[in-house]
């Protein structure tokens, strides 16, 4: 019996997510007193998989075949699932990322598995098993009790610090025969986001609403953006108004985030809004109207007109950043 | 072509969250029922999908788990367009149990386009759509934010994380759909909500299933201390807190 991670890479390199999701699953192994067994998909090179052991698992495992390099739901349900039946996995971990979204719940199904999703931190109890979560985006805390001989998790990012613990762990090659009806998806086009920070990865977020008055006044929200190493989004209004891409939609139908810090410009705080940004760690408002729910989720608030504020705020930051 | 679209009932997205028996529960009393936001994304593209003629689409049917009480949300769905409705009469216990019936209700029914919200806006789960795809043995692509057709092709958009794909695979497929994917949701008009008593709603009987999970504890947030407001004139103080006080820059 083992506790398995999946860890996602991105063009070779794993994510942050992975890291979080190492530290959280080999912590949980010890508590349930198994191996913690992390798997690879993909071409990955050894110096990049060898990263994985600072972060304390017993057993690196890759399953080298390029036909992983892209998300096929299908094919990452077959491979992981019998992996996990390999080693008789009684958690098997994933990160709360569009592809642990896409693929955990097919292998929960898959292994007759009991499915918890967005745990928000380590489970409340471990015999039985106890997990807990956000529900009705974000307004409530919910434990969910899970039943049956195993359990598919996957964990909400920044909800659990990277730990590391140095060591020096082989990695092993998986073998199990990869079958080409496996793969039923084909991609055929890749529009990667180039030379600006990913908003689910970033620590930062600045972000602007509808009090920016319009798409030409984020140059100030930019240059922010660009001193504090930030990534940009907005909220609802704005993409609906395409003053800018939708990928950039924070909300809850949009993203949900959670920074470290997001500094919301000209943003009213709907409800809806919150529900993507609510896990921030620190919060920072600057809005024309005091009355404005965004204050009220806020750490730091500043009434005043954004377009205004910025630009001031803009060379505060190049002093303590320079 | 026949496309399918999963329907989940929960509460109005502004419901202030309150629990009953002893924080076991959610109290759902007076609360207003609406469409899973993201599924009725999913019934806005199907909807227009099957109204622009070069498409094949000639129907377009919804399913949900629920009890009656559940039927007001169907309606609704049939009077923004759907032709018809199936509703498995049981209450959805989890994710799991809820795909089960799902799964049941449509296997023998040949739709070739399944869409489904890639959650729901109650328990967030963002499982069911991928469970159905297992349990159908069907091709799911997820994180969906455009659904073309051409003739009997298909096309889809995804997001990964970074970035947006583009993807194509043969149907039937269960596609996992999120913001972008339709226009502004529907207002059904009078003469929809008219047409949709008529429609077609079926009511089965749900398959023996088990649920693996269960909420047995809700509690509210830790409140947040009040929010420390800085004068406009000296964000200098903003910048001096964020680096000494909070440390995130």
């Amino acid at each position: 019996m083992a506790v398995l991670i999946y860890t996602e890479n991105r063009d070779g390199k794993f994510t942050k997510a992975s890291f979080e999701s190492v530290s959280f699953g080999v912590r949980i192994a010890k508590e349930m007193n198994l191996p913690a067994v992390v798997l690879s998909l993909g071409t990955v090179d050894n110096k990049a998989l060898q990263v994985l052991g600072k972060y304390g698992p017993d057993t690196i495992l890759t399953l080298e075949d390029e036909r992983f390099d892209t998300l096929d739901n299908k094919a990452y349900t077959a491979a992981i699932s019998a992996v996990a039946a390999d080693i008789a996995a009684k958690v098997v971990l994933f990160s709360h990322s569009n592809t642990g979204k896409a693929v955990a719940p097919r292998v929960a199904a898959r292994m007759k598995a009991a499915y918890a999703p967005a745990l928000t931190g380590l489970p409340v109890s471990y015999n039985p098993l106890i997990v807990r979560k956000k529900v009705m985006s974000g307004k409530a805390f919910a434990d969910i009790g899970l039943s049956g001989e195993a359990s598919v998790l996957t964990l909400s990012p920044n909800a659990f610090e990277v730990v590391e613990k140095p060591a020096d762990i082989p990695v092993e090659k998986v073998n199990i025969p990869v079958d080409d009806n496996w793969f039923t998806t084909r991609v055929t086009g890749v529009q990667k986001q180039t030379g600006k920070v990913i908003l689910t990865d970033a620590d930062i977020v600045v972000s602007g609403g509808r009090g920016m008055k319009g798409p030409e006044n984020w140059g100030p929200i930019e240059e922010l953006a660009g001193l504090l190493g930030a990534a940009t989004a907005c909220s609802r209004p704005v993409s609906d108004e395409d003053w800018r891409p939708h990928e950039e939609h924070t909300g809850q139908t949009g993203k949900i985030i959670a920074p470290n810090l997001y500094i919301a410009c000209g943003i009213s705080g709907a409800i809806q809004h919150l529900a993507g940004v609510s896990s921030s760690k620190y919060i920072v408002a600057i809005n024309t109207d005091p009355d404005a729910p965004i204050f009220e989720a806020a750490d730091y608030g500043i009434v005043g007109d954004a377009m205004k504020v910025l630009p001031a705020l803009v060379e505060e930051v190049k002093k303590v950043i320079q | 072509m026949k496309i399918l679209v999963t329907l989940g009932n929960v509460p109005d997205t502004t419901t202030k969250a309150r629990f009953a028996d002893g924080d076991t529960h959610l109290d759902m009393t007076g609360v207003q029922w609406i469409i899973n936001p993201w599924d009725e994304l999913a019934l806005t593209r199907a909807m227009e999908l099957k109204e622009d003629a070069a498409n094949p689409v000639d129907h377009v049917t919804v399913v949900t788990v629920g009890t009656q009480e559940a039927e007001p949300t169907i309606r609704k769905a049939l009077a923004i367009g759907a032709d018809d409705a199936i509703r498995v009469n049981a209450e959805a216990k989890d994710a799991w149990f809820t795909a089960q019936q799902i799964a049941a209700a449509v296997k023998d029914q040949d739709f070739d386009l399944i869409l489904t919200g890639i959650e729901s806006s109650d328990y967030n789960g963002a499982a069911v759509g991928g469970m159905v795809a297992e349990l159908l043995d069907l091709t799911s692509i997820s994180a969906v934010s455009g659904v073309e057709l051409n003739g009997n092709e298909i096309t889809l958009h995804r997001d990964i994380d970074g970035g947006s794909e583009t993807v194509q695979a043969d149907l039937p497929l269960v596609a996992i759909v999120q913001k972008g994917i339709a226009k502004e949701p529907r207002i059904p008009a009078m003469r929809g909500i008219m047409m949709a008593r008529k429609k077609p709603l079926q009511v089965v009987d749900p398959v023996e299933a088990d649920a693996l999970t269960s909420y047995n504890h809700f509690e509210l947030p830790q409140p947040k201390p009040p929010c420390k407001m800085i004068d406009p004139e000296h964000v200098e103080e903003l910048v001096s807190l964020l680096q000494n006080e909070a440390k995130v820059i």
